[in-house]
């Protein structure tokens, strides 16, 4: 581990849906170069962290920083927090990709229109410059000769494909994976699986949730296992697939095999 | 008995009436076309101010589709067209300013734009909530502006869910128009009513009225299907 600066830091991050509490104050800091995988049962609030951090979900209390930068966030009525700089809010999302259980391609947009979007319209990139740099990442996820197809005439897998080509083409700090296999039929789980372990060997900052855990076990340099909204135990995956200490991660892990 | 149709009174020019009767027939087109855009952004701003609006803006959108759905068009257009007019007129004496004219073709259109944007607010609010919300959100998860957010994901996502709406409001447009007769339009209904009272002849002029209309009504048709496959491109083929 290095003392860089962490791409993305989460301390304390508490969050609330009315009376239920889905996290109880997690810390959590992803070096450059980490790949940190989140396992846990449904309800154990992986998702929510996860999407706590580029602020899908305000938190009810606690502190994210990404790169160092903390979002700047004011008290709600109903006391919880909400992003209170909204520019600041849009640049650190820009610098962060968020990989989606559903996908969430834009239906209207054919692949090269889904991955150009952002460069475009966000980054202010020049058009030629963005299809350059979309056709490179597509080559990379395999989509090389779909760049004109609709996401609707593509297989989930290869939807998925174009929507990490999509987080791919904005060269993110982190990439933010949110069950991206879940919704896959079974046969198309390896394509995107490879896709995503091929990135991870290149030291790129990722944080995965996942119920893949022969797969978590094999990228993730580090293994949060959530329970009930709390850190219940995090190591090296040797340590967490292998020698695991807690009895809850112990059954959960007994559980998946 | 019935005598034979004379034909050459739809003649172009004088003494036939079919000058006239296409001078009100485009003043009808200008009347539906502008008020129809109108509506369009009209029902935009509504649609948003209901969906994304504070509480405030809610209340008026709501208000104002509740007022434009309940009362019949022809009395919106009379009380638009008169109280309008008088309101704004009262308006601006109060302010010291002289009172403004109208003309009649903006007067027309903002009757017609008023009614139209009731509904297409309506319209437009179903299809923005049609449009699944994680598009919307991976959009904000990439930095996008809500005004970007808007205009480069919710409405394209959202337009071919409001085409078969839209197209009926068109539809329903081209017809409001005649209704503006009554406030004395030279439109194509006020027109025909006149050509047919001068010469009698009812029955030729309101068939050429009718076939009129039915030709702006298949014209559009032919405009509103390729608007919906381009809307539709990437969709799966409706089932």
């Amino acid at each position: 581990m290095n003392d860089a600066t962490p791409a993305v830091e989460i301390r304390d991050l508490h969050k609330r849906f009315g009376r239920l509490e889905v996290l109880k104050g997690i810390s959590l800091t992803a070096r450059p170069g980490d790949v940190v995988a989140v396992i846990g049962g449904s309800g154990s609030g992986k998702s929510t962290m996860l999407r706590c951090i580029n602020m899908l979900e305000t938190p009810t209390a606690g502190d994210i920083a990404i790169h160092g930068e903390d979002y700047k966030m004011r008290a709600t009525r109903d006391g919880g927090l909400e992003p209170a700089d909204r520019k600041q809010l849009q640049r650190i999302r820009a610098q962060l990709g968020m990989v989606f259980q559903s996908f969430n391609l834009w239906p209207h947009r054919t692949v090269l229109g889904n991955v150009i979007e952002v460069p475009v319209q966000v980054m202010g990139l020049p058009r030629d410059e963005a299809v350059a740099r979309a056709r490179q990442v597509l080559d990379r996820v395999g989509l090389a000769a779909k760049e004109d197809a609709y996401p609707s005439q593509m297989s989930g897998g290869q939807q998925q494909r174009c929507a990490i080509a999509r987080v791919l083409a904005v060269e993110p700090l982190a990439m933010l994976f949110d069950e991206p296999t879940s919704a896959l039929d079974p046969e198309l789980v390896g394509e995107v699986l490879n896709v995503i372990r091929d990135l991870a060997s290149e030291k790129r900052t990722m944080i995965l949730v996942t119920h893949e855990m022969g797969f978590a076990r094999d990228v993730a340099s580090h293994v949060v296992y959530l329970k009930d909204g709390r850190i219940e135990e995090q190591g090296p995956p040797e340590q967490i697939f292998g020698d695991p200490r807690s009895p809850h991660l112990q059954q959960f892990i007994r559980s998946i095999a | 008995m019935i005598e034979a149709i004379d034909f050459s009174l739809l003649a172009l020019t004088s003494p036939g009436w079919g000058g006239a009767l296409l001078a009100g027939f485009l003043r009808s087109v200008e009347l539906a076309a502008g008020g129809y855009l109108l509506g369009i952004v009209i029902g935009l701003l509504g649609a948003t101010a209901k969906i994304y609006g504070g509480r405030i803006l809610r209340d008026i959108a709501e208000l104002y589709t509740l007022l434009i759905r309940a009362v019949p068009e022809l009395v919106l257009m009379l009380l638009f067209y008169y109280v309008g007019t008088d309101l704004l007129n009262t308006l601006m004496a109060s302010l010291g300013r002289e009172g403004i004219d109208i003309d009649g073709l903006s007067a027309g259109i903002l009757v017609i734009g008023l009614v139209q944007g009731g509904y297409a607010t309506e319209v437009f609010r179903g299809a923005i909530r049609a449009v699944p919300p994680g598009q919307i959100e991976a959009a904000q998860a990439f930095g996008m502006s809500p005004f970007r957010v808007l205009r480069r994901v919710t409405l394209p996502a959202m337009a071919p869910h409001a085409l078969p709406g839209m197209a009926n409001l068109w539809m329903i447009a081209t017809k409001d128009t005649a209704l503006l007769a009554v406030i004395g339009f030279s439109e194509l209904t006020l027109v025909t009513k006149q050509a047919a009272a001068a010469t009698r002849e009812y029955f030729l002029f309101f068939i050429a009225a009718g076939l009129l209309y039915l030709a702006l009504t298949l014209i559009s048709n032919l405009g509103l299907r390729w608007l919906e496959r381009r809307a539709r491109r990437g969709l799966p083929a409706a089932a």
